[in-house]
């Protein structure tokens, strides 16, 4: 019984700590979201800070990204059903132009602000040198995850939804 | 088998399983896969690390065919930008680096932008290159990117344009 609960326990902890690879641990987190002001595709100016009291889903992607094009349309699925409890989901496109930007904003019919970043706002959440790159803010804007690469969607809206209902 | 190493296998099979979902899942509409280049033409960072230590750039020629906002961010020292070659002016910029360079030139291309397998830009590039007739071109394998495979390594970058 015991040989079994110790198995049992290491499993966990392996498995753990394998799941969690893709992840590495970011300085941001548990620390205030850089703060950042820029316009949106349409023009309108998007200010980080005005987001304060809502759950703020951050995402850093490009139209090159194919991990990317298959989060976006979750992305807005979730926008629309948890804007009520209070997330608010914002996308920094990395591309180089904003042509393509558009196009794929277009054609999966996103409606959340999308604004064009930077080396200098990628840089103030830690470097982006690999997508997608999504944090999680809470109501506070405190950063509370960082989800680097490929990852589980599932998980990711338990997360969401955790925090929204929080 | 006992429980220990049941635990063991699943482990292991999770932890693969994870590491190597971002290649085997490229949508259709995806340009050429960084997984179509040879496994002979990958090229390891830490071996560039050496090459470029041993011999600066004289002797490879490394070409980033990614977003210019990562290059900006970070690249390694003294590489040309070509811009995303799973885009047309990326591509023609690469043919226009290239077009100076002898034939058998050892050129390393490289993005990091993406996991290796949804990387869209290193297969176009690769395949580029070996159609304008260059017999050593490699790829710089970057498993999962740029951030996690050359700089966190702490691999030599340059900032900037």
């Amino acid at each position: 019984m015991r040989r079994r609960s110790l198995a049992l326990l290491t499993c966990v902890v392996l498995t753990i700590l394998c799941a969690g690879s893709a992840q590495a641990p970011s300085s941001l987190v548990n620390k205030p979201a850089p703060a950042f002001v820029r316009s949106d595709l349409g023009g309108r100016q998007m200010e980080l800070n005005s987001y304060r009291g809502k759950v703020v889903l951050l995402n850093f992607w490009a139209t090159w990204c194919a991990p990317c094009q298959i989060e976006l349309p979750r992305f807005e699925a979730w926008q629309k059903r948890y804007a009520a409890e209070g997330l608010q989901v914002l996308a920094v496109s990395m591309d180089d132009e904003d042509a393509p930007v558009r196009r794929t904003v277009r054609r999966l019919h996103l409606d959340f602000p999308v604004v064009m970043g930077d080396a200098k706002l990628a840089e103030a959440y830690g470097g982006v040198l690999g997508l997608p790159i999504t944090f999680l803010i809470d109501r506070n804007g405190i950063v509370v995850a960082r989800i680097k690469g490929e990852t589980d969607l599932h998980k990711l809206e338990s997360r969401v939804k955790a925090l929204v209902t929080q | 088998m006992n429980s220990l190493a049941k635990c063991i296998v699943f482990v292991l099979f999770v932890g693969l399983t994870t590491g190597t979902q971002a290649q085997f899942s490229s949508p259709a509409s995806a340009p050429l896969s960084a997984s179509t280049v040879p496994q002979a033409q990958l090229m390891q960072p830490a071996e560039l690390v050496k090459l470029l230590k041993a011999a600066g750039t004289a002797q490879a020629v490394v070409f980033q065919v990614g977003s210019f906002v990562m290059f900006q961010q970070a690249h390694i020292p003294n590489a040309g930008f070509t811009g995303p070659t799973s885009q047309q002016n990326g591509l023609i910029l690469l043919k226009k680096f290239a077009a100076p360079l002898k034939k058998d030139q050892l050129i390393v291309i490289y993005c990091g932008c993406c996991p290796w397998g949804r990387c869209p830009n290193i297969g176009p590039a690769y395949k580029q290159l070996r159609d304008l007739g260059f017999t050593n071109v490699k790829a710089l394998y970057l498993a999962n990117n740029f951030g996690d495979d050359w700089v966190s390594k702490g691999y030599p970058v340059e900032r900037g344009e």
